[in-house]
């Protein structure tokens, strides 16, 4: 294809003065994003290293080790994902959007249930959760779709065909049940379509609807006696509204983590942080992995990782307008707009002022699905932003 | 729409929803950065502190309560340890079958029936909800052992060791004593308790109120660092503060006088009281009412029927008659009386009255004790004898001049002693102000007459006084005009007898008495207990301590006379007064004075013991007797 041969044709003349780095694909690499996210994965391991060497008996390095081979895995995926034209991935999208469908659906027949959810597989070495790797691929497909289509029936048509395109995986989460996740999907799939250009009177039309949905699901349809949501996820959803009120019910865990990290300070806790280390904050390795780094390194830990996400956003939106073509202009969006969204819910979550979604945090929380579906969607922003720059280098070239 | 499919995106529509979106990027991280910065750094130290709070637990040591002794180190109350089963209802299960469960099955071990253990929950979550409840005390080591291996069926129950009040001797002094309990709701609002922690044990009633804070020691503190569930960390115990165990107080009160004024009211069976004093600086030596209880009770669960005992009996063991009688005092008042003659010039004591049984005054008539004429006696023979008429005539001279209220007021009838034991009631010295008082306002059909001052000279009428008063008075005139303040408490030692504090309270106010009136109406009672025809001298006719006692019999509405007898002893320089009383035991003489002789006895043991050995000469004059040599 067009993009194929591009590459080629592109990057032949200057093979005799390429090092090691231009064939890697390095060259063109946006290197503030790739350190943004080694930076991000590294304090993650740094932190699990100092935090969790209690948390499982006998092996105190359980959680280092493993994040680390996630991390090293991620970032191979990463250089080998922006190797590749993502253009590849448009003329996939069918594909695509069909293995993420049936492996999500796969889980409900095979995977493994853990409190009272299934979400994941158990591999020979981690446990792999395809919904993770969902957000990126559905932002790949999506997009295609959306490019695809751009042409064919009304725009209110189209609109609502991208709906149910991106709505459809997005249920299939919710009912594993993963809230978080599902609500990913859903924020993928808008931004992808905002990025396509559907009118701002849709998105109205749209929040509208979200907002009636929201109030039906938790306030109409409990009334009525038809609970949509388990009554662990709306304590969890709501109980963020009044933490004060119940300090021992749901919003204990939710109080707790905001304590963590108030009583951080400025420059944190270090070995005498307690909420974190004596199990008063749940999911600490995951979840709630913003209050560990809140706790035992304060403002200035927490800060940092902020800036660094911030700093990941900024280089990832950027991407957004150097993109070649369309198609990378909806993926880079979809995929910036989808992370922007899982820091901003989950670290809101462990400052008290997001509901408790269960999103982890990206590049932090520990996990290997998440981390390698991050690193992956990293390597299609920097495959954007390499191809950008061949096409851009040709050009001037030429 | 403004893609094509396959060109590079363009234009400003797509400029300006990025734009958008990076201006949403830009208030999201911006809002993350405020609130990170105002839980960090504005409110870093509140959260610090509660994260403190959160992972630890404090444990309180309960501190032993001082001892009281009595003068000579004799243990009136001390402690035993118990183990004692506590309960923490925020730790139960919270799901209300799993909780009865649970209180089920510690009830069967602890031999309580669910409902007692509810109701005891009940009872102590109202004075002091939040607090440990004490489930039982005295809980054996076998339960204990069986707690503790079980400990995750029984969450929120602990065992700890309480110290609980032990009384070596029962009864002894329980009235002075006063007990020791969970501090009330009320006492936590007002007075010395105020602002207490609720469930702390104080002292209730008696010594242990007065000196609460001197027994009560200070709890110490164990921190012990606990994860989310509660559970101790390893090597977490993270400040111990020991307890301060609470230090001994030293009682006034003579172990021997003591026990022989309560033997004295317990063989005559009657509710009575009886107070023994130093006159010259109001030092109890002993001091009992009967009927009387053994605060033992108090450290257990009460049943019903000792509930009913102590509080609804009319009996009424509970009530101090020594310090809160209310009580005539028949003839023993004429000591007043006289001095009250004498210092306002009515008599002097060579004044002769001629005695002849009665007294008319309007067309009221009053007799001597069973309408004896006693001819004509001047004040000692008049007291010797107890001539009614004699003291009637005083009344009657004073009975517009208030000269008599004056007197007695002076002596600390009707109003506080400053005893450092709680007390509520003072009595009533009646006086023309207060009778007429009341009958402006309607309450009494008729105002202050010459009988009232007539009834009042002899102790009788309106007045209402106990024994501690009437001891107070005695001593004043006893040693020369010395109200004095009248007080348990000696010192406060650590338990290891250092003293750290000696109470000596001054004494409340002097009242000027003229030596040579002193010392008639010394003579008078002299004679009276020693002299033959004196009223007590079938007493103290034997008695080898010379003694000075005034008996009373005192005529109580709805009840058989009262007996009274008040002695100074020795004579004429007196150390002790011992003042007796007992509800409907006839006349003076005939049981009060044989008691309060059983207390001198005690008193002057060691003396009488010398005298009986070695003849008279050397036992008189060798003043205070060790007992009471701790202290001048």
């Amino acid at each position: 294809m067009y993009a194929t041969r591009t590459r080629k044709a592109r990057t032949e003349p200057f093979a005799v003065h390429t090092g090691i780095g231009e064939r890697l694909g390095l060259a063109h690499m946006d290197w503030p994003l790739t350190i943004a996210a080694v930076a991000l994965v590294a304090f993650s391991i740094f932190t699990l290293g100092q935090a969790t060497t209690h948390d499982v008996p006998g092996s105190p390095g359980y959680y280092v080790d493993r994040q680390t081979i996630y991390a090293v895995l991620g970032l191979v995926g990463m250089i080998v994902v922006s190797r590749i034209d993502y253009s590849r991935f448009r003329e996939l999208r069918v594909g695509i959007y069909t293995f993420l469908s049936v492996s999500i659906a796969m889980v409900f027949v095979f995977g493994f249930a853990a409190r009272g959810s299934r979400r994941a597989f158990e591999l020979p070495f981690f446990s792999f959760q395809p919904s993770e790797l969902g957000k990126v691929l559905l932002v790949l497909a999506l997009a295609g779709f959306v490019i695809d289509g751009a042409r064919r029936g009304s725009a209110r048509q189209r609109t609502v065909r991208y709906l149910c395109l991106g709505l459809a995986p997005a249920a299939l989460v919710f009912l594993q049940p993963d809230l978080g996740t599902s609500l990913v999907f859903v924020v993928a799939t808008l931004a992808v379509m905002y990025f396509g250009g559907v009118p701002w009177t849709h998105f109205a039309v749209i929040g509208a609807a979200l907002v009636a949905l929201v109030s039906l699901v938790l306030i109409v349809a409990p009334a009525v006696g038809v609970p949509v949501l388990k009554g662990y996820q709306e304590q969890r959803l709501t109980s963020f509204l009044h933490p004060s009120q119940d300090t021992g019910g749901a919003g204990y865990q939710q109080h707790q983590g905001v304590v963590a990290i108030g009583s951080g300070g400025k420059t944190g806790r270090g070995d005498r942080a307690t909420q974190t280390r004596l199990d008063f904050v749940p999911e600490r390795s995951t979840d709630f992995i913003f209050a560990v780094i809140g706790e035992r390194y304060g403002f200035m830990g927490a800060a940092f990782v902020l800036s660094l996400y911030a700093l990941l956003f900024w280089r990832a939106l950027r991407i957004v307008t150097l993109s070649k073509n369309s198609y990378g202009t909806l993926v880079a969006g979809g995929i910036a707009v989808s992370l922007l969204f899982q820091v901003f819910v989950n670290v809101g979550m462990n400052l008290g002022i997001m509901p408790i979604t269960g999103i982890p945090l990206p590049l932090m929380s520990y996990g290997g699905s998440s981390v390698l579906a991050t690193f992956l969607a990293v390597g299609i922003l920097q495959s954007i932003n390499i191809q950008a720059h061949l096409s851009q280098k040709g050009r001037f070239a030429w | 729409m403004f893609l094509g499919p396959d060109d590079r995106p363009r234009g400003t529509r797509l400029s300006l929803r990025i734009a958008v979106v990076g201006g949403v990027a830009v208030a999201l991280f911006a809002i993350l950065a405020f609130r990170l910065w105002n839980l960090q750094i504005l409110d870093g130290g509140k959260y610090l502190a509660e994260a403190q709070n959160n992972r630890t637990r404090e444990y309180k040591v309960i501190a032993p309560r001082g001892a009281i002794l009595d003068r000579n180190g004799g243990v009136l109350v001390d402690n035993r340890t118990s183990l004692a089963l506590l309960l923490t209802m925020n730790k139960l299960p919270a799901d209300p079958a799993k909780q009865k469960e649970e209180l089920t099955e510690l009830g069967e071990l602890a031999h309580m029936s669910l409902k007692k253990v509810r109701q005891t929950v009940r009872e102590q979550e109202e004075v002091a909800a939040g607090a440990p409840i004490t489930l039982r005390r005295d809980v054996g080591y076998d339960l204990v052992y069986y707690l503790e291996e079980n400990q995750r069926r029984f969450p929120g129950v602990t065992v700890q060791r309480v110290f609980v009040r032990q009384y070596p001797d029962g009864s002894r002094a329980a009235h002075l004593l006063g007990s020791v309990g969970e501090v009330s709701e009320e006492d936590l609002k007002a007075g010395p308790y105020k602002n207490f922690e609720p469930g702390e044990e104080v002292g209730q009633g008696g010594a242990e109120y007065t000196y609460n804070r001197v027994l009560q020691g200070k709890p110490g503190l164990t921190k012990i660092q606990v994860n989310a569930l509660g559970e101790p960390t390893p090597g977490g115990q993270l400040v111990s503060k020991p307890p301060v165990p609470g230090n001994n107080l030293r009682l006034t009160i003579n172990g021997s006088v003591q026990a022989a004024g309560e033997s004295a009211l317990a063989d005559r069976g009657l509710p009575g009281a009886f107070v023994t004093m130093n006159v010259d600086n109001g030092e109890i030596l002993g001091l009992g009412s009967f009927p009387t209880y053994d605060p033992t009770v108090f450290t257990k669960t009460m049943t019903q029927a000792q509930v009913n005992d102590l509080y609804r009996s009319e009996a009424a063991p509970l009530y101090d008659r020594a310090t809160e009688g209310l009580y005539p005092t028949g003839s023993t008042f004429k000591l007043i009386t006289a001095l009250a003659g004498l210092e306002g010039g009515l008599v002097t004591p060579q004044t002769v009255i001629q005695d002849n049984g009665e007294i008319t005054v309007g067309e009221q008539t009053f007799e001597n004790s069973e309408g004896v004429a006693n001819g004509p006696v001047n004040l000692v023979s008049a007291l010797r004898v107890s001539s009614d008429v004699y003291f009637y005539l005083l009344g009657l001279k004073m009975w517009d001049t208030n000269q008599l209220q004056h007197w007695a007021h002076e002596l600390g009838i009707g109003r506080p002693t400053g005893l450092d034991l709680p007390v509520y009631e003072n009595g009533l010295l009646p006086s023309k102000q207060w009778r007429n008082k009341l009958y402006a306002a309607g309450e009494t059909e008729r105002p202050w007459s010459a009988g009232d001052d007539i009834q009042l000279a002899t102790g009788q009428g309106d007045l209402q006084t106990n024994p501690l008063q009437m001891a107070i008075a005695y001593a004043t005139l006893a040693n020369g005009g010395n109200v004095v303040t009248p007080h348990v408490g000696l010192r406060v030692e650590d338990g290891a007898g250092r003293v750290l504090r000696e109470f000596e309270p001054h004494r409340r106010r002097h009242v000027k008495i003229n030596p040579a009136y002193r010392a008639a109406i010394l003579e008078g009672l002299h004679e009276a207990a020693q002299s033959p025809g004196g009223t007590s001298y079938s007493s103290y006719a034997t008695f080898p301590i010379e003694v000075a006692g005034k008996t009373g019999t005192a005529e109580r509405a709805g009840h058989a006379n009262q007996s009274w007898y008040i002695v100074l002893a020795p004579y004429p320089n007196p150390r002790i007064v011992t003042a007796v009383t007992i509800e409907e035991g006839g006349f003076g003489a005939e049981s009060a004075a044989p008691a309060a002789k059983e207390i001198l006895e005690a008193y002057f043991q060691k003396q009488l013991t010398k005298a009986s050995e070695g003849g008279e000469g050397e036992g008189t004059e060798t003043g205070a007797p060790e007992l009471e040599a701790g202290h001048g």
